[in-house]
């Protein structure tokens, strides 16, 4: 069966192919493959001057910025590299930012270094040269106590094409073997393979995944293959491991995505850990903080107000 | 770029570098996975790119407790001093506009490292085949014009097909022949740098459809292993209907296709 014309790659779903179902009716189907290669060739040749300018203009509004609120200015080097730091804690989607908020943000000061700026298709920001407090989703902080303590809380999502640029602008080039990462985020539970159903699975529950160098016994079990994890939290993982930095991945499948407290709690044991022991007084007080988070979002999310 | 495990950057002159292109049913890679996992082969370092898609897990090849923890990453390379072969295994696909720079940038290593040849599996969409190819034997192969002599020689003892010329634009009548590979991904843009920076290049490919691919990577290594012979067949086997040569499947191919069923569906 021949292929009908050239179809357009989606970035999302990967180059389509035509294929014959079981009753003989011709459907697209996408190719595990990921994108027809021989398609961007042919589409480069094709591309006109306006074409390149028009793809030029489109990376100058995806790139990822580091820049101060309280200044306006950008950031001139990495992060780390005009904050040299010896512990490293990312938070990755709304749960594990509220899991930080509530249990280590409330106790001690942090005070905020710097904040990336960027713009995908998914995330809300219209706006990318002024962010509103309530739209930077990827803010970093230093605890005021002791500086050399980092956290961010990272909300929104990070498209594969700016994932390297987030690493870049944050961890420079390079490396740091003297810190440690520690990074939490949420995948849904249908995401992890077992030989029994996944609706018999006890979700919320975590799993962790570390680097050759990272020597601490993690706080649940590790990950089995053949599980494995995309996005941000791989991305940083990936240049954890590569660099030899010690580095650890919370992951909590859980089966809400929006923010719920039973999937947030899920990162407690993680407060035994020795990367944010030291850092969180107050359990009970912090307990309270998450309810209120909690509620605060439920009025922002009803439809009738 | 390449970065060693170790300390100390291994030497890879005069080895054979075996690679997969992620293509049409992910044969290359499945073949890259039975052959680092049959010979056991160790892995020597990362290739460090912004041009594949971030994945990490733990250890695809473990085989017990021990070594089931160690991380992998989306590009790795692997090593086996005793028959000089070295391996990468790609494990997610390519960020849009990337492909053409990261075949540039591997095989700007692989000649600095003065590897004796590139060896490419790969693929190509069944459904694409002429009437002759349907009659035929389902693999193929492709010379860059640096292939040695003896590589070339060897190559036309075993009778092999060679991947044929279609049309540049198959719907235009009198269009220009050329070699186009549908499905196969990177392939043709390995075989053109190969071509263009006097890097001896093979490829070998399968013709397949999506499905269940692991019968073609067992194909694939098959193939590859009539020429490169990188394990015997197992001559005491009993079983006639075993294949005689012991491919070992890794770990990771559990759940190739899915968590298990709920009982409730049935």
């Amino acid at each position: 069966m021949r292929r009908v014309g050239a179809p357009r790659s989606c970035r999302d779903v990967g180059q389509d192919t035509m294929a014959a179902t079981f009753f003989g009716e011709v459907v697209r189907t996408p190719c595990r493959a990921g994108t027809e290669d021989q398609e961007e060739e042919e589409e480069g040749r094709r591309e006109t001057a306006e074409d390149r300018e028009v793809r030029r203009q489109l990376s100058r509004k995806r790139e990822v910025r580091l820049f101060r609120r309280q200044t306006k200015t950008s950031l001139e080097v990495s992060l780390l590299e005009k904050y040299p730091c010896s512990k490293f804690i990312i938070a990755i989607g709304n749960n594990a930012v509220a899991f930080l908020s509530s249990f280590v943000m409330n106790s001690g000061v942090w005070e905020e270094v710097g904040c990336a700026k960027l713009w995908n298709e998914w995330c809300r920001t219209t706006d990318t040269t002024h962010l509103s407090p309530a739209e930077a989703f990827c803010v970093f902080y230093h605890l005021k106590s002791n500086p050399s303590v980092l956290l961010c809380q990272c909300s929104c999502y990070v498209a594969e094409d700016q994932q390297y640029q987030w690493l870049e602008k944050v961890f420079g080039s390079c490396a740091r073997k003297n810190m440690q990462v520690t990074v939490l985020t949420c995948r849904h539970v249908t995401d992890y393979k077992t030989s029994e159903s996944t609706s018999s699975l006890h979700s919320p529950f975590l799993k962790a995944l570390k680097t050759q160098n990272f020597k601490e016994p993690p706080c649940c079990p590790l990950l089995e293959q053949p599980n494995i994890v995309h996005d941000l939290p791989a991305a940083v993982l990936s240049y954890c491991q590569v660099w030899k930095i010690p580095a650890v991945l919370y992951l909590c499948y859980t089966d809400v995505m929006k923010l719920d407290l039973i999937t947030v709690e899920a990162f407690k044991p993680i407060l035994s850990s020795r990367s944010l022991k030291g850092l969180v007084k107050n359990i009970p007080q912090s307990t309270e903080i998450l309810k209120k988070l909690m509620t605060t979002n439920e009025i922002q999310s009803n439809i009738y107000t | 770029m390449f970065v060693p495990c170790g300390e100390s950057v291994p030497d890879l002159a005069g080895y054979t570098f075996l690679m997969p292109a992620v293509s049409v049913g992910n044969v290359g890679q499945l073949a890259m996975d039975l052959i680092i996992s049959t010979l056991n082969m160790c892995k020597i370092g990362y290739f460090y790119t912004d041009c594949l898609v971030p994945m990490v897990g733990n250890n695809p090849y473990a085989t017990a407790e021990e070594n089931s923890t160690e991380l992998s990453i989306n590009a790795e390379i692997y090593s086996l001093p005793s028959k000089k072969l070295v391996a990468l295994q790609l494990r997610s696909i390519f960020i849009k506009y990337k492909s053409k720079p990261f075949c540039e940038k591997l095989l700007s290593w692989v000649k600095s490292s003065n590897c004796a040849k590139v060896i490419v599996l790969s693929s190509s969409h069944s459904y694409h085949r002429n009437d002759l190819q349907l009659r035929s034997t389902p693999f193929r192969y492709l010379l860059t014009p640096f292939v040695q002599k003896s590589v070339q020689t060897k190559i036309m003892s075993l009778n092999w097909e060679e991947m044929e010329k279609s049309p540049c634009i198959p719907e235009i009548d009198d269009s220009e022949f050329c070699i186009r590979i549908p499905g196969g991904g990177i392939t043709k843009t390995l075989y053109d740098e190969g071509c263009s920076k006097e890097i001896p290049v093979v490829v070998l490919l399968k013709f397949v459809s999506e499905g269940d691919n692991i019968p073609d990577a067992l194909g694939l290594v098959e193939y590859l292993n009539e020429w490169l012979q990188i394990i015997k067949p197992c001559l005491q086997c009993d079983d006639p209907t075993k294949s005689a040569l012991q491919w070992k499947m890794p770990s990771s191919w559990r759940l190739l296709f899915g968590s298990g069923l709920p009982p409730a569906l049935f």
